[in-house]
């Protein structure tokens, strides 16, 4: 067991020390630093950054983008606000950085559109880093130009997935593509395109300013560093928090003063819910998955009221492109209400319960692969309040 | 190209890199079925039903959209795969409302053969029973019902990335997603050209063809009523396919048969009409050319025919300010029926109030056609009711008949006899190479100077074809034209028409005449031929088509007797006064979006 106190993003940082570091490396040895660190994505899906990097790297283009997905939209997160408020230098830094890494030299923040009013900070940002030298033309004196745009989205929660983000970005409806091939062979104008998360960007300037050995002594074996937390729902003080990976759920509800906590939703909407006797399992990408957002319910909470409210997200939320996440979401959902009423045959829960896994395997992006996870693991988990309640 | 080895169900075979599993499949002769996949579209991989394992991978991937980079072990039919393809049918059929038996495409519905295939015979899910959305039948030509709809959107990539008009888009998200037009307006009020290409390939009956059969019937069954049918050459070389036949028989002969016993008057061959067309047509490319290389004119050329009613539709919205540069000859359709109920008329001596003309053309936009407002120039409406390969094989098997059974029989005369220039028009490049071999006969004395007269360089199947040919020799009245290069360019699909127009406007394009068609193939693959439709079948149409021209005794349009007689007897000369009443049009500048 770790301990968490450990912090990493709120911790001590000199502006502009992680872009100077790189900027003194090859682009390859920073993309191998990167590697080397472990970092994985902290927007949901863990696809390790060094290896996303390293793919974008080698392809050859005239253009090359970095975006950052700034999306936030997922139920209960609100850490990347937190850092676009309060931190939006080491986002825009860890930018450049991967910019450098990859041979890009334009960056776009898709900024969701709910958080306009963060807009003008993040511009008076760049506009000091550039005054800085930290940005804009021959940063730090070195032969490397990097400049970055605020882009809106319009308030749709698939453009989150990193190529309906694209699309929006194109002017097109904001809806996945297939895979491959990626968006580092061709994203943004068919460029090869970098998306990562607001918080992963932000660890980047510290593990290269640090490196990476250091980096790794935060966090497990497999999940390296620490990460933000959305904490809601029955706490005493909610908020965003920094912890190791690897903290166990009940560490964390004492962190936060939870009590006679029944059920805690980790990573996000789209995440599982988990009773008491998973409490001291491990949220870390070989654990609990460690999206974004606990949201925590005591037992005065009615679990399928929780799961309607879910699966209200999600019918509401799908694009609507693929047939098992568009039809799927909407029947997990008329399930829900059946069951609320007592209407729900145990053959036909049953049948409800595959949909929900052909709807793991099937759909098209993370939305529909993702959407079904609250469904399983309440059913699963509280199957004694929902069948015989 | 490099060759990657490749498992499918064990079996190894080496693909192509890139190609994707689907293709790898059928090359293969193995089976994965599909629903929102099209040869003639982009892929979506947006149905899930063609999903299959890929060893090492947790999730199935959408065998349409995933090309083969590397060495991978595929597996069509496991039990993960069975399962999800079952759920996503079910999920689809749920949201579909409409009962089979009284559905247009009943037994010719790929949902349908999905359920049929994959044992489908209980609806896991709640199924809707009452219809969500109003059904769209406001223009003459197309019928939308978004409740049969399974958004497989392949009406929408047929609209943009086929067409490049763009009546159809996405609406809403999620359970309220929707196949929509243009702020969910009714298509009469939207610049759709009606061709019909959506319906094609839809694969259910949430898209279909306004269809005026009852009408038909009703005036069959009205002693009173003296209906005539002109049969266009496409129909003939695809209504088969209707009655099991391979794409490219022609049944024109067995076709005649049907239509005599239930019960038309006359049957007339559309390419009678065709070659009076090209004779007005012709004519006019002449007019203009002298007008401008001797007098100096300010005449619009190039010339761009105007045969298609969806590209004239299309050239209405998006190009009003080039009008001028369209033949104002009507399409044979329409002149078809100002004859018959003017010269024919007075010939048979039947009251033109009780003659109806009936058109069985391989087009949707046919039927917006014969309903304009200016195609009264004979003193009543010219064509009364226009009929789709589809529906009239819907009327033959009403009547009991079966196509491929019936004996053969002739058209009726006159206006039953028609050239292998008229027939050609049914394929693209068709009233190219029509008009090319009219017009080198009356420029030079002399048939084209092409193996068998067939103008090859305007054939073929790729978006726009370019040609040129010389006048040499010329007549005397012609002298104006001997050494004049004329350079001609055929296009089809909307989405090559535009392409086409915009070099004109740059100035890349130093045409004299171009043909355009506004569904890919011409005529062949309209938007009122059988379904399915694919490259494949498109080409064995043409075929069909180029093989009955050789067959034909005559081959130019001015050496049709019967055209000759009509002049003779009736118009007088081509461009004539009369030929300007009744078989010459205007066009009419319409909004770039709306009607």
């Amino acid at each position: 067991m770790k301990n968490s106190k450990k912090r990493i993003l709120f911790g001590e940082y000199i502006v502009g020390s992680g872009l100077a570091a790189a900027l003194k490396l090859k682009p390859k040895e920073v993309v191998n630093e990167v590697k080397k660190s472990e970092l994985r994505g902290r927007g949901g899906a863990g696809f390790p950054t060094g290896l996303k990097w390293e793919s974008a790297a080698v392809q050859k283009a005239d253009q090359k983008f970095i975006i950052c997905n700034a999306d936030e939209g997922e139920p209960g997160t609100f850490k990347d606000r937190l850092l676009l408020m309060e931190h939006p230098g080491k986002i825009l830094e860890g930018m450049a950085i991967a910019g450098y890494a990859i041979g890009a030299h334009h960056g776009i923040i898709y900024l969701r559109g709910e958080y306009v009013y963060l807009k003008k900070g993040i511009e008076e940002r760049i506009d000091h880093m550039k005054a800085t030298n930290l940005l804009g033309d021959k940063i730090l004196g070195k032969r490397f130009n990097f400049d970055v745009e605020i882009r809106l989205g319009a308030g749709a929660y698939v453009c989150g997935e990193e190529f309906a983000l694209i699309e929006s970005l194109n002017g097109r409806r904001g809806e996945p593509r297939n895979k491959p091939p990626f968006p580092t062979e061709k994203g943004y104008l068919d460029k090869p395109t970098v998306v990562q998360n607001v918080e992963t960007l932000c660890y980047v300037p510290y593990i290269i300013a640090n490196g990476a050995e250091w980096f790794r002594t935060h966090g497990t074996m497999k999940s390296t560093g620490t990460k933000l937390f959305s904490i809601s729902g029955d706490v005493e003080n909610p908020g965003v928090y920094e912890v190791e990976l690897g903290i166990t759920v009940r560490e964390l509800l004492e962190m936060v003063g939870a009590k006679d906590t029944k059920a805690v939703q980790v990573g996000g909407a789209s995440g599982i819910c988990v009773s008491e006797k998973d409490f001291d399992k491990p949220i870390a990408f070989e654990g609990l998955p460690p999206g974004g957002s606990i949201i925590v319910f005591n037992h005065s909470r009615k679990m399928l009221h929780v799961l309607e409210n879910f699966m209200e997200f999600f019918v509401e939320e799908s694009c609507g492109q693929c047939t098992p996440c568009r039809e799927g979401n909407y029947r997990l959902l008329e399930g829900v209400r059946l069951l609320k009423k007592g209407d729900c045959t145990v053959a036909y829960l049953r049948d409800l319960m595959e949909l929900a896994r052909v709807m793991q395997i099937s759909s098209k992006c993370g939305l529909g692969q993702m959407s079904p996870n609250p469904f399983i693991s309440i059913i699963e988990n509280f199957k004694d309040e929902i069948l015989y309640s | 190209m490099e060759l990657i080895p490749i498992k499918i169900n064990n079996k190894e075979i080496k693909v192509k890199k890139g190609t994707t599993i689907l293709e790898a499949a059928r090359q293969n002769d193995i089976r994965i079925p599909t629903l929102c996949n099209h040869p003639d579209l982009e892929v979506a991989g947006i149905c899930r039903i063609c999903v299959v394992e890929i060893e090492g991978m947790r999730n199935l991937q959408a065998s349409c959209a995933y090309p083969i980079e590397h060495p991978i072990s595929v597996k069509t039919y496991t039990e993960k795969v069975r399962k999800a393809r079952r759920f996503n049918l079910d999920l689809i059929l749920a949201q579909h409302y409409g009962e089979c038996y009284s559905c247009v495409r009943n037994n010719n519905c790929e949902l349908q053969s999905l359920a049929k295939e994959y044992g489908v015979n209980f609806y896991r899910f709640p199924h809707i029973k009452e219809p969500r959305y109003e059904i769209d039948d406001s223009s003459f030509a197309l019928v939308r019902d978004p409740n049969k709809c399974v958004h497989c959107k392949r009406c929408i990539r047929t609209c943009l990335d086929l067409q490049e008009v763009g009546v159809l888009e996405t609406a809403g998200r999620g359970y309220n997603v929707q196949v929509q037009t243009m702020l969910d307006r009714p298509l009469v009020e939207l610049n759709c050209v009606y061709c019909g290409q959506c319906i094609n390939r839809c694969p259910t009956g949430a898209l279909h063809a306004n269809d005026p059969s009852d009408w038909v019937w009703e005036a069959i069954d009205d002693p009173e009523k003296f209906v005539i049918i002109q049969t266009a050459p496409s129909p003939r070389a695809a209504i088969g396919e209707e009655f099991g036949l391979p794409a490219g028989t022609s049944v024109t002969g067995q076709l005649n048969t049907a239509l005599r016993r239930m019960g038309f008057d006359r049957i007339f061959d559309t390419n009678f009409a065709a070659d009076l067309t090209i004779m007005e047509e012709g004519s006019e490319l002449l007019w203009r050319l002298e007008q401008k290389l001797v007098h100096g004119k300010d005449i619009k050329i190039p010339m761009i025919t105007s045969c298609s009613p969806g590209w004239v539709k299309f050239a209405e919205h998006t190009f009003p300010e080039l009008l001028d540069h369209l033949s104002s000859c009507k399409s044979p359709q329409q002149m078809f029926g100002a004859v018959i109920k003017t010269y024919y008329a007075q010939m048979a001596g039947i009251d033109p109030a009780n003659i109806v003309t009936v058109a069985l053309m391989p087009c949707a936009a046919k039927k917006f056609e014969c309903n304009r407002p200016e195609m009264v120039d004979s003193g009543y409406k010219d064509i009364d009711y226009g009929l789709t390969t589809r529906e009239m094989a819907g009327m033959i098997r009403e009547a009991g008949l079966w196509l491929p059974e019936l004996p053969k029989s002739d058209f009726d005369h006159p206006l039953g006899l028609g050239s292998g220039a008229g027939l050609v028009f049914g394929a693209t490049g068709g009233v190219m190479e029509a008009a090319i071999r009219s017009v080198h006969l009356i420029v030079t004395g002399r048939q084209v100077p092409f193996k068998n007269m067939d103008v090859t360089p305007v054939r073929g199947m790729e978006g726009i074809r370019e040609a040129s040919i010389t006048f040499e020799n010329t007549l005397e009245r012609y002298k104006f034209l001997e050494g004049v290069t004329l350079n001609v360019a055929v296009a089809h699909g909307i989405k090559n028409a535009r392409q086409v127009i915009e070099r004109v406007k740059s100035g890349e394009g130093n045409y004299h005449f171009i043909e355009i068609m506004a569904c890919p193939g011409g005529c062949l693959g309209g938007g009122g031929q059988p379904i399915p439709t694919s490259p494949e079948i498109r080409e064995a149409r043409a075929q069909a088509i180029y093989a009955e021209d050789h067959m034909l005794p005559v081959r130019t349009s001015v050496e049709n007797p019967e055209i000759q007689q009509l002049y003779k007897d009736f118009l007088g000369e081509p461009l004539g006064h009369l030929s300007h009443q009744l078989l010459h049009t205007h066009y009419t500048p319409r909004g770039r979006y709306t009607m």
